[in-house]
């Protein structure tokens, strides 16, 4: 039975090497916190010593001043990006994942559809969502739909390429057992997509922010678009900064949820 | 749901019979005339060179590729009432297990699926997890395949297809990935599952010492197209152990293959 024991011990060595030492773990987080504290701390230096004015580059400290001071405008702000992103988000990733579903299950349907979905992602962002901001109004609907029409084609082309991914070897497994597409789908298709889904979940995390900024700025009274639009225009720069880190930190915080979302369901 | 044997004119029992089939892919002919009896309870190894149509023969046995001409049988009946009968299961040179599921959870797939299609799914004597210890999986039936090594990884796929209590295993090269010292435990530990249950066992091998040690006898397919070169009766005494490998008599058996093989 040695052979056995040996056998095991092998399979358990990944599983022991995930479990990093402590000070490794440390210089991991210490390590990329130093850097940013010293770039922060150059970048005051740097914009005190020169004597640059505050509305071409404000100080680190001026900015989180801002934060403080216009912390109420900033959430104000906030929000409605905020849904319009995941509004955005959900819309764009639901579409492109059941329009997956149908071209795996109809070539017919891919042939139809694939060039249109390609053309309309060749379109930039930019072009596009003034005709967004006509057809919907200065209301949230065209931020959501900008939003969603970026998150759109990764996931689509991701979400084709995971349900695609199941080996042949195992699809000979599925007729053997002479299983039913639905059950292939459920019980193979689906699962084996998930990894390739929540790639591309990570990209339109980002992305659908981006999207609901650039609608902002073609037309809006509030969001952080608006905001950045504003004070640019009045040369309030350090809340312009202030409202630019807001935006990434949503950015962050929703990849960071994706990020979550993905290491308790896809464990394998 | 045991089904009765089947005799045919000679009396005898057979798990498979495969009447001069052929099996062509567009103009190529993969498999030209096959025509073979498998008694119940034998195990036969399959030898060839490659492209020779090994892997297309258990192909064929079990309804994954149709006969362009002849015809199979199993226990009787047609490939197809076979499949939904889950009387053979097939395991192949990838464990081919759900990443996502557990040891047990991969076992417990055959038991699952089907029965939109008419299946009717047998369970066998052993439960899941008794299964899972016959193969000498006891207390890992939790874990994820990418935490078990390759070997175990191609032990749970042998209980998954012995779940349903199939009478005829086909087997497609599935210890060719595995290191020589886990493919001698496999190696054993199938003879014994072998004996344990009575099925019947088609193996596909690229191992002249395997396919000797394994079997009762050894079907040498040749290519272009491929069919029958020569069945080999091995007669060495069961059970088989790994000592045997250094008789002039095990030898003797794997010179007369390798000459086989050379002449194909």
């Amino acid at each position: 039975m040695t052979i056995v024991e040996a056998d095991s011990a092998k399979a358990d060595e990944p599983e022991a090497d995930s479990k990093k030492p402590s000070s490794d773990r440390f210089n991991n987080i210490a390590i990329p916190v130093g850097t940013a504290i010293a770039l922060l701390v150059i970048w005051q230096a740097g914009v005190r010593i020169f004597g640059v004015p505050q509305y071409i580059a404000p100080a680190p400290t001026d900015v989180m001043g801002v934060f403080a001071s216009e912390f109420p405008l900033l959430m104000r702000n906030f929000w409605p990006t905020f849904i319009e992103a995941l509004t955005g988000f959900f819309v764009g990733n639901m579409l492109a994942v059941l329009i997956a579903v149908a071209f795996v299950h109809s070539k017919f349907v891919e042939k139809a559809f694939f060039p249109i979905a390609v053309f309309i992602n060749t379109i930039p962002i930019l072009a596009i969502a003034p005709i967004l901001v006509l057809i919907f109004g200065p209301g949230m609907t065209a931020k959501v739909v900008i939003a969603a029409l970026i998150c759109f084609f990764p996931t689509l082309v991701n979400m084709v390429r995971g349900l695609q991914s199941v080996s042949p070897q195992t699809l000979e497994l599925a007729r053997i057992l002479s299983a039913s597409k639905s059950e292939i789908f459920w019980k193979i298709r689906l699962p084996s997509s998930l990894p390739f889904l929540f790639s591309a979940l990570k990209i339109a995390a980002t992305t659908c922010v981006i999207g609901a900024i650039v609608g902002e700025w073609i037309g809006a009274n509030v969001g952080l678009g608006a905001l950045i639009i504003e004070s640019t225009f009045n040369f309030r720069s350090p809340l312009l900064y202030a409202t630019v880190f807001m935006s990434s930190g949503l950015s962050v915080l929703l990849f960071a949820s994706v990020s979550i979302a993905e290491r308790l369901i896809v464990r394998w | 749901m045991e089904t009765s044997p089947q005799h045919n004119l000679e009396g005898r029992d057979l798990a498979a019979s495969l009447n001069s089939a052929s099996v062509k892919f567009g103009d190529l002919t993969a498999l030209r005339d096959i025509t073979l009896d498998i008694d119940r309870g034998d195990f036969w190894t399959i030898l060839g060179p490659s492209g020779c149509g090994k892997s297309t023969m258990l192909r064929l046995v079990s309804d994954l590729v149709p006969p362009a001409s002849g015809s199979v049988e199993i226990l009787g009946k047609s490939t197809e009432a076979a499949r939904l009968a889950r009387e053979f299961a097939f395991v192949f040179q990838d464990a081919t297990l759900l990443p996502w599921r557990s040891a047990l959870k991969n076992v417990e797939l055959p038991l699952e699926v089907g029965r939109k299609r008419g299946v009717e799914v047998p369970h066998g004597d052993r439960t899941p997890l008794e299964l899972l210890e016959l193969v000498g999986l006891k207390g890992r039936e939790d874990a994820l395949p990418h935490e078990l090594s390759g070997g175990m990884r191609q032990r749970v796929a042998i209980a998954r297809s012995l779940v349903c209590q199939p009478k005829l295993l086909l087997m497609d090269e599935p210890f060719g990935a595995l290191d020589e010292m886990t493919r001698d435990h496999l190696n054993l530990q199938l003879l014994d599952i072998w004996k344990e249950t009575g099925t019947t066992i088609l193996f596909v091998t690229h191992s002249i010492p395997e396919a000797v040690f394994l079997g009762q006898k050894v079907l040498m397919l040749m290519a272009h197209p491929g069919r029958v070169k020569d069945v080999v009766d091995i007669e060495l005494p069961m059970p088989r152990q790994i000592a045997m490998r250094e008789q002039p008599e095990f030898n003797k058996y794997c010179g007369k293959l390798r000459k086989l093989l050379e002449e194909c």
